[in-house]
């Protein structure tokens, strides 16, 4: 069955690694959502994270072929239970609406909080799983929202303790051969 | 001047020349470290982006051997040739631009067929990347998904360790084509050179660690077995396990079939090889491979064209899959006990845990339905009462001439299917052809290569009509280089194997199949080599001695039955049991 799926690929740091992973994904016409990375605690090792939908069959084949790339560590598809994700959101909003008295507990009540004021507009943030940073901007409709952004998934996979020991026993590894 | 001044005249030499190491060029580099790899022979095409490797060539003409192909697909598909010739991996040289693109065939037929190869290309200069400058491409870009691996190199000093790189990831594990592109600032540069042989990347396990447990439960499954089959593929060649696979046949007395590219792993007259798998394989296996209870797959991928219908595919059987790429494993067909493994470690645990059995009433069926075989298809094409000549018995002449010991290259088409069918394999590592990707126009630089890897052994290559217009050019390297190989062109007039399709499901609508084609010997002659053309049968065995007899490469073309049609065949998407034999 076609649902939302995280998928984790964990590479080494290389020009052209996010084309190398993207292009599998094309192959077989599933359409990335986000995409989110950065390098963890490991230097030289960065994690990516997409979301995609898909079916978990397709997906594990997906994986497999990811693997086989010579600078992937390794790659898993993850329900969503398996992981523990946030994503984050900027809303831009008319600085008018700050004459409307409740915005604070808008902001407040949604654990939202203000970056930045101008004379013009105001920016708030917000983390949070998409569908809520979605609802919020029907919250925020009638207080003049300009603009909604919102960034790609970080997740935690709940299991990951042996894996990120292995990529600490690779980097020792690595040491001691240098 | 007094020679005393001469010499004083010379700049005094400083502490720091005393110490420094010699430099060399990044191009000087690009040849020490294919010379330290143990490459002795590269085929290639020069142009300005890779004109100074060329030159650093130049001087180390005594140690490796430049063949000058025709045009840079010949290259790969010669590297291809010659890799599986010789155990070896290929080597192809290309400039930037058009000579990279030319590559992109190749390099797609050696990652299907799993075949390692290293193509270098020129580059123009790294500070006009991404500028559109004169010949440039995106050649990493380009080949990214055709290649094992793939890298850019714009400073002389990465040369040695992306080489020694290239050839560990080309070599190990399943292997594949790897690309190398150096910016032309990067072969001018000068640097301190050291090559380092590579042996680890901390990202990239290429010999699985094997599962013992998983080896037992898949002794345990053939121990209990009562129908149990071999599929042996490309795989077992590739990790040289073929005496593992027969041992463990002959314990179990278990029927081996085999893939495209697993040919010539089982000598064809074993009496446990039941013949070849597939939309044109033979009778027995295609039909059995449904009722067989236990099936061992051993390196092979279960492509479509051996599958049929996949959803009807092996309906009674448990799945053991051995496999090196962990990719492969449950990409097609579910392993009931996957085994990551090397072939031949796998078996070489597997067997010890076999027990000793008998299964005559198995293979009993296959020796039925050879004999159907036999009777509806074999006969007739091998000793046809009709008077044009048939592909099969041409290829099985050859194959009797050649006493089953010629390394055959294939092209792809109607004659691929029918020299995979009837010649008779012996040794291993005796079938060339281009199996996954059907790459047409494969075999001319194929055989060549391959004759260059295997120079003590003979090499037919059995080309159509259609592949060997796609490639002829080559015949200039053959005759440049002294490579003697032996063509073999089967004339029908038409790209057989489409032609077959049309009459089969579209209704004999023959669009654009027919050819009107060219005098083939006339060409040969033009290049300088020896051939003839045989129309009649009385001919053939004479024309086949006389192209075998003869030192050098011959062209022997040999004009078959226009409208000829290869049985047995599973209609594709079809399952297997429906396999027709007219």
């Amino acid at each position: 069955m076609q649902k939302e799926y995280t998928v984790t690929v964990y590479t080494e740091d290389r020009i052209g690694i996010t084309n190398r992973i993207t292009i599998i994904f094309t192959r077989r016409g599933i359409n990335i959502t986000s995409l989110t990375t950065a390098e963890t605690e490991i230097p030289g090792v960065y994690k990516f994270v997409i979301t995609v939908m898909s079916t978990r069959e397709k997906l594990e084949k997906v994986v497999g072929q990811i693997e086989r790339l010579i600078e992937i560590h390794r790659a898993f598809v993850h329900d969503e239970d398996e992981v523990v994700y946030q994503e984050l959101a900027l809303y831009k909003i008319s600085t008018k609406s700050l004459e409307q008295g409740d915005i604070e507990r808008v902001i407040r009540e949604n654990q939202a909080r203000i970056l930045t004021i101008t004379s013009e507009y105001f920016v708030i943030e917000k983390t949070g799983h998409q569908q809520e940073l979605l609802d919020f901007t029907k919250v925020l409709e009638p207080y003049g929202l300009i603009e909604y952004t919102k960034s790609g998934r970080v997740a935690i996979i709940k299991w990951s303790r042996r894996f990120h020991e292995h990529l600490k026993d690779l980097q020792k590894k690595e040491a001691a051969i240098s | 001047m007094q020679q005393k001044d001469v010499l004083q005249m010379k700049p005094e030499i400083t502490d720091k020349q005393l110490t420094a190491k010699p430099t060399i060029t990044g191009s000087e580099a690009v040849i020490r470290s294919l010379i330290a790899e143990g490459v002795d022979t590269i085929f290639g095409y020069p142009g300005g982006a890779i004109m100074p490797i060329y030159d650093a060539l130049y001087d180390f003409q005594d140690q490796v051997h430049h063949i000058l192909v025709r045009h840079e697909q010949g290259a790969t598909h010669a590297a291809q040739g010659f890799a599986r010739s010789s155990g070896k991996v290929g080597v192809a040289f290309a400039t930037s631009g058009p000579g990279a693109t030319n590559l992109v065939t190749g390099l797609a037929d050696a990652y299907m067929d799993s075949t390692p190869i290293v193509c270098i290309t020129g580059q123009v200069a790294a500070a006009l990347l991404g500028t559109d400058a004169f010949q440039e491409t995106d050649v990493i870009g380009i080949t990214m998904p055709i290649t094992k691996w793939n890298i850019q190199v714009t400073r002389a000093e990465d040369i040695p360790a992306a080489i020694a790189k290239a050839f560990y990831i080309a070599r190990t594990g399943r292997p594949g084509p790897v690309l190398v592109d150096i910016t032309k600032n990067a072969q001018f540069g000068e640097f301190e050179y050291e090559h380092k042989k590579c042996e680890y990347i901390r990202s990239y396990q290429p010999l699985p660690e094997l599962n013992k447990s998983a080896v037992a439960e898949a002794a345990a499954l053939i121990n209990q077995a009562k129908k149990p089959f071999i599929l042996c593929g490309h795989g077992v060649l590739l990790s040289g396990a073929e005496k593992e696979l027969i041992n463990l046949a002959e314990k179990a007395e278990i029927p081996i079939g085999s893939t495209l590219l697993g040919l010539s792993s089982v000598p064809v007259d074993h009496p446990l090889y039941v013949g070849l798998l597939g939309m044109h394989g033979n009778y027995a296996p295609n039909l059995l491979t449904g009722d067989a209870d236990v099936i061992i797959a051993v390196g092979m991928r279960f492509d479509d064209r051996v599958t049929g219908d996949v959803s009807c595919y092996v309906p009674n059987a448990k799945v053991i899959h051995i496999e090196i790429d962990a990719a492969e494993i449950h990409k097609i067909i579910r392993a009931d006990v996957p085994v990551h493994a090397d072939a031949k470690e796998a078996l070489r645990e597997l067997l010890p845990l076999v027990n000793n059995a008998r299964h005559e009433a198995w293979l009993e069926e296959f020796r039925k339905a050879e004999k159907k075989e036999y009777e509806k298809v074999q006969e007739k094409e091998l000793y046809p009462k009709q008077q044009e000549l048939k592909m099969a018995e041409v290829v099985r002449l050859i194959s009797e001439k050649t006493n089953r010991e010629a390394i055959l290259v294939t092209d792809v088409g109607q004659h691929q299917m029918v020299a995979s069918r009837y010649y008779r394999f012996k040794n291993p590592n005796t079938n060339i052809t281009s199996g996954g990707m059907g790459t047409m126009g494969f075999c001319l630089p194929a055989a060549m290569g391959a004759k260059v890897g295997a120079q003590d052994k003979t090499v037919v290559g059995v080309i159509g009509d259609g592949c060997f217009q796609m490639t002829l050019q080559e015949l200039g390297t053959i005759y440049q280089s002294q490579i003697g190989v032996k063509i073999v062109i089967l004339n029908n007039n038409f790209l057989g194997m489409v032609r077959q399709w049309q009459q089969l499901f579209f209704d004999k609508r023959y669009s654009s199949t027919e050819m009107v084609n060219p005098d083939f010997i006339q060409i040969a002659k033009g290049f300088f080599i020896p051939g003839q053309k045989v129309t009649e049968r009385d001919n053939l065995s004479a024309a086949i001695d006389a192209m075998l007899a003869h030192d050098g490469a011959y062209v022997l073309e040999v004009v078959v039955e226009k409208e000829d049609n290869v049985f047995p065949m599973v209609p594709a998407g079809a399952p297997l049991s429906t396999i027709r034999l007219e």
